[in-house]
Formats: structure tokens, sequence, C-alpha cells
């Protein structure tokens, strides 16, 4: 059994005062996050996911208990041994856009350097490897400023792999990102936990994106009690659907993501076919407040094929048959169903 | 981040530009001396005029040297401000850093009553010399601790700016609370020291600041790494293993002594702190602080040998001070900097 990168052991975190009383986000965690994996912490806004991660990354301290990296209790580690065992990618701006993507990623060997700063081939060494396992080489002489945000974020990214530790804290890594940005950090960032046995806690609000890729989830509810667990099993418990309970939108089991409640609709419809085009019709009906029932002797049915690349929607309804050729123009049938109907 | 091959290039040109503006400020004054003259005294051989090897070597070789000491010294304080702050208007002038060093010149000039005129100070020699460094040092470290202090609470730039004006503005109050209590020839020697001045150096105040500001280049050199960790913000430099408090008491204290130190003897000089750091990133291209450090200095030293060309006003009598050249060359630069957004943004965010 290997040792875990984190282990947290009857930890409470908060906000230390001078004069008054701590005040206490979350108490009696036990965390522990094993090389080679990727565990997302959730959690809504406020319910303490920064103060976490900043207390793990030893910006802030602790209130009791205690944390051990790498088998080293973090109270004890200096700031320079803690930089060879723990990086950081955060959400904040970095504000010096003149740096390049090469020396940005340079930046990341400052733990293992001399005095001045001067590189050694073995610095250099995994300061290239950190770039093409980033996929940023490309970037390598241009200017920070001049990339996007999620080219930026890699490079941020590169510039924590340089810094060669074991453990890496991403703080919401796919926030400002565009949603291809976002997949494409997650799938890195999990290729990076298998394929170099790094140990990775992001905190992120891609619920969808987590629930895929993360090995583990930390969900954080808000009165700070901490839930982990494999995705699924949370999923299945219900407790990813507790920590995130909100009125006017649920959390749907059987396609694993979030749906915005309709008012529910009287029609009642049954959906056969191409099961491809049934998912898809399946979804434009929901966001109508119309559930699909399994039941075929439903008032309605539809019937969905495809035929030469073009849909063929036959929708019938008291024996009356009419075909639609998109989805749109299906839901506009039924919407004036519904109103004779109600 | 090793300097590449156009970094040098440039850092070269630089440094034959110092060498050309060096001879030429020599050349230049209200006396005229011909070229192989001046050559033959700077190489220590014999020449037909008593009269030149005196100005050459009392007069204006001090000065240019001078002139390079307040071009290094104040450029890189000014560069250190602005890495520290992260703040592309900060400058020792702009946040009462010279006004700070200006405070405890006063505290020499104004209190020690007539005896310890600036002049009579210089009389006294080398230990004379320290006691006015340290107190300008002091003065320039104390408003400089009470920034520091507030830019911890306030992240926004033009705020902090605000700050640092209205410190300076209370500094030269308390200096002007002191001069109306002093007497007329104290004031007159305080306020002929605020218009600056490369000329009043020489002998040993002139090992003393070549001493004292070869010192604060050293230790700002030696902080470039973290000077360049810094580039990323506090959080991150923590991450990388750097001890906040220590690297902000070093950059502290080398400013401080920069600053103080030369206040201390050239009077306050405006906006080259502030002015060169810029000019030096868009011509260099670069934030790594092993390149602007040596950066800054060169352009630091070009310009203000510019400015003291400038002001000997070659081929007149006259001398304006030195300060006023500076602000006139550098205000502009200023201004360049907050209209074309482009040129802030591209080291600020």
């Amino acid at each position: 059994m290997t040792e875990p990168v984190i282990k947290a052991t009857d930890l409470s975190i908060g906000y230390k005062f001078r004069n008054k009383a701590p005040r206490i986000i979350s108490t009696g965690l036990n965390l522990q996050l094993f090389p080679g994996e990727m565990v997302c912490l959730l959690g809504p806004n406020g319910a303490g996911k920064s103060t976490l991660m900043r207390t793990i990354a030893g910006l802030q301290p602790t209130i009791s208990g205690g944390i051990e990296i790498d088998g080293m209790p973090l109270a004890a580690l200096d700031p320079g041994e803690l930089a060879k065992k723990l990086s950081l990618v955060l959400t904040e701006r970095i504000e010096a856009g003149n740096l390049s993507v090469g020396e940005v990623v340079s930046l990341g060997r400052i733990p293992y350097t001399g005095w001045l700063g001067k590189l050694s081939d073995l610095d250099q060494d995994k300061i290239n490897w950190a770039l093409s396992a980033t996929e940023t080489t490309i970037f390598q002489h241009q200017k920070i400023n001049r990339l996007s945000d999620g080219e930026r974020q890699k490079v941020m990214l590169a510039r924590a792999l340089a810094q060669d530790t074991c453990l890496i804290l991403l703080d919401e890594p796919t926030a400002h990102l565009d949603l291809p940005s976002r997949v494409e950090m997650m799938r890195l960032l999990h290729q990076l936990a298998r394929r170099m046995n790094k140990a990775i806690l992001l905190s992120t609000h891609e619920l969808d994106l987590a629930l895929q890729a993360a090995d583990k989830l930390w969900v954080m509810k808000n009165d700070g009690s901490l839930i982990t667990g494999t995705p699924e099993d949370l999923v299945l418990n219900g407790s990813f659907e507790a920590a995130f309970t909100k009125s006017g939108f649920y959390f749907d089991k059987s396609s694993g993501s979030f749906t915005i409640h309709q008012e529910p609709s009287s029609l009642n419809v049954h959906v056969s076919g191409d099961s491809q085009i049934v998912f898809w019709i399946k979804r434009a009906l929901q966001r109508e407040g119309i559930t699909a029932l399994e039941n075929e002797s439903a008032d309605i049915i539809i019937n969905a094929k495809e035929d030469n690349g073009a849909l063929k929607l036959a929708i019938s309804c008291n024996s009356e048959i009419a075909t639609h050729t998109s989805i749109e123009s299906l839901i506009n049938a039924l919407n004036l169903l519904k109103r004779p109907l109600n | 981040m090793a300097p590449s091959v156009s970094h040098k290039a440039i850092l070269t040109g630089l440094a034959i530009l110092v060498v050309f503006f060096f001879v030429l400020d020599i050349m230049l004054g209200s006396v005229k001396i011909p070229f192989d003259q001046i050559l033959k005294i700077l190489t220590g051989q014999q020449t037909d005029n008593i009269a030149w090897i005196f100005i050459i070597e009392k007069i204006r070789l001090p000065k240019a040297v001078t002139a390079v000491l307040v071009g290094c010294g104040l450029s890189v304080s000014g560069l250190q401000m602005q890495t520290l702050f992260r703040n592309p208007l900060a400058g020792p002038s702009e946040l009462g850093i010279t006004a700070g060093a200006g405070l405890g010149v006063a505290a020499v000039m104004l209190a020690g009553g007539s005896s310890a005129s600036i002049y009579a100070i210089r009389q006294l020699g080398v230990s004379g010399s320290w006691l006015i460094i340290a107190m300008a040092s002091l003065g320039s470290a104390l408003v400089l601790s009470i920034i520091l202090l507030i830019a911890g609470r306030i992240r926004d730039n033009v705020i902090l700016l605000i700050v640092g004006v209205m410190i300076g503005t209370i500094t030269l109050s308390v200096v002007s609370i002191w001069q109306y209590f002093s007497q007329p020839e104290q004031l007159q020697e305080y306020i002929m020291w605020t218009f600056g001045s490369l000329g009043g150096v020489t002998q040993y105040h002139l090992y003393v600041l070549s001493g004292v500001v070869s010192f604060g280049l050293l230790i700002s050199f030696a902080s470039s790494k973290a000077l360049n960790g810094l580039l990323l913000g506090e959080n991150y430099a923590r991450s990388m293993g750097l001890t906040i408090g220590r690297t902000r008491l070093i950059i502290l204290a080398s400013t401080s002594i920069l600053t103080g130190s030369i206040t201390a003897f050239c009077g306050p000089i405006g906006f080259v702190g502030i002015a060169i750091p810029h000019i030096t990133r868009s011509l260099l291209g670069t934030s790594d602080h092993r390149i602007l450090i040596p950066g800054v200095c060169l352009v630091g030293t070009v310009l203000l040998l510019i400015c003291d060309i400038i002001a000997q006003m070659p081929g007149t009598q006259t001398v304006l001070p030195i300060n006023v050249v500076t602000s006139l060359l550098g205000a502009p630069v200023v201004i360049w900097v907050i209209i074309s957004r482009n040129n802030l943004r591209s080291s600020f965010s």
C-alpha cells in the first residue's frame, strides 16, 4: 500500500483572530490523497473550498489537527522544502505579461536553483518536459499575454509541473475557460495523475466534468461537512445530490447531469426509435416539462428514425399522424397539442 | 532564462552609449577643452594646461561619475518598487520615498544649528557624509515601511499612488514647518539642496557614495531571483519557497539605501526612478530581473548623462538644476506610460 501524499487527521480549518474566538469553517476532517489520484473538491460557493485548499497549501494555519504532506507534518516543513513537495495553480491572473512562456515555466525551478537562479541542464530538461507534457512547447517563445485563457492556464500548469512536486493543488483551474479548454484541462490533469503518478487536488464548479474525470470526489456541503468517495458511489447513495440541492433543478441519476426543473406538463408521451435521436428528443421534451413515459399506451407516440441523413419524426395522436423533419417543429407541434388538452 | 543573444546585443549597445555620453559629458561645459587633451588627462598623461587638469579631475569627472551612480541607483530602486508593489506607477519620488530622504536631510541640516549646513557637513568629510546618508536612508525606510504596510491592505494601484503622494505631502509639510522655524541661511542651503545637483559630490563623498550605491546595487542584483519570483504575485512566490517577509525586508533595505544616499548628496531627483524601468522593459522586452537590473543601470546612466549635458547648457555659463531637466524629460515618459495602456498592460497584466 502506497503512502498518501496528503493525510489530514481530525483537521479543523478556519480563520484565527487575535482577540476573538476563531471562526471555524469545517471540523473533524479526515482526508487522504494518494499518488496517481486526481481528486476534485466540489461544493457550493461559500462552503469553504478555498479555505481547505489554502490550509493544505500551507498559506493559512490550521485551527487544530494535523496535515501531513508526503509523510512530513506540514507545520514542520520550511518553505523551501514544501516547495519541492507541493506546487500551486491559482485562479488569480498573473500580471507579468512581459514574460515569455519559457520564462514563466522556468520560474517553477526556483526551489532548485542557486542564488542567482541559473538553470542547470537538469532544470532545462524538467522545463522542456513540463512544456511538452502540457502541449505548450510551441508557445515557448511567445509572451504570456498573447495567449488565450486556456493556453495560459496550461502554461501555469506547466510551471507547476516544472516545480517537480508529488502534489499539485489547483484552485478552480477551469474558471474563465471555454468548454473545449475546460475538457482539455481535465483530460490533461487526469493523464498527468495516471502517467506521472502525481497526486492532484483541484477545486472546481464543473460538476459534470468532475463526475467524469475525477478518481475521487471531496464534496463539501454548506454546513462545512465533507463527504469523500468515488463519484459513482456518491451519486448512487444520494450524497452528491444532497450537497447541491436547490429548488429549480434536480440531479438526474440516470443521465448523471443536473436538470432544470420545469412546470410539469399533463402531456404523456412515449418516444421510440433510433436511440441517439430518442435521447435528444427526450432532452428537448424535458426542457418543455414533458416527461417521456415507458408506457407504449401513452396519448402521444413519437417514432424517430433517420432516413438518408434526414430526420423523420412521426408523431401520432388520436390516430392522427404527422411527420416532422426537425425537433424544433416537433416541439412546436407538441406545444399546440398542450393547450386543448390542458 | 539565460540572457538571449538579442538581450546581450542591446546591453552591449547600451554600454557603448554609456561610454560615448560619459566622454561627451566630460568634454562639454562652459570651458572648451580639446578632445585629445581630455584623453591625455583621463589616461594620466601630461598636458599643457594645468587649469584643464583641475576642471577635468576635480569637477567634470566626479560629476560624470555621480551621474552614473544616480542613474543606476534611482533606476534600480524604481524597478524594485514597481515589482514589489506590482504597480507601474511606483517610483522613489512618486511614493514619497525621496521626500522621506528629504526629511532625514532636513533633520540634519535644519535641526543641527547653523554649523550643520550641508557644506559644513561636507567639510567634516567622511563622518559627516555617513551621518547624512544614514539619516536620509532612515527617512526613506520610514516612508517605504509605511507605504508597504498600507499596500498590504490596498490592492488598487491608483489608490496606493494617491496614498503615496499624500504621505509625500505630509513629509514635505513637516519639512516646511521645520523650515518656518529655521534661520534664513539654513533655509537657503536646504532650498539649494532641493534643486538637486550632481556637482556637489567631490572627493571623500564620492568614495562614500560609490561604496554605498555599489552595496545597494549588489543587494539588488543578488535578490533578482526573488524579484523574479514576485512577478507572479506573492502567493505563487510563497509556493515556490520564497520567504516573503525576508524578501520584502531586503528589497526595502536596498531601495532605502539607494534612494537615501543619492538624495542626501544630490537632492531629490524626480522621474528617473519611475521612467527608466518602463523605457528599459519596452527596449529589452523582458521582465527577467537578471537582465533588467543591468539594463536599467545602463539606460539610467545614459539618460542621466544626457540630462547632465543638457543641464550644463554647453557653450553658455548657465547651469540648470538637474532636477528640472530630469522632470522635463521624465514626466512625458510617465504620461506616455499611462496613455499607451498597451505598454503598461504588457508588463502589469
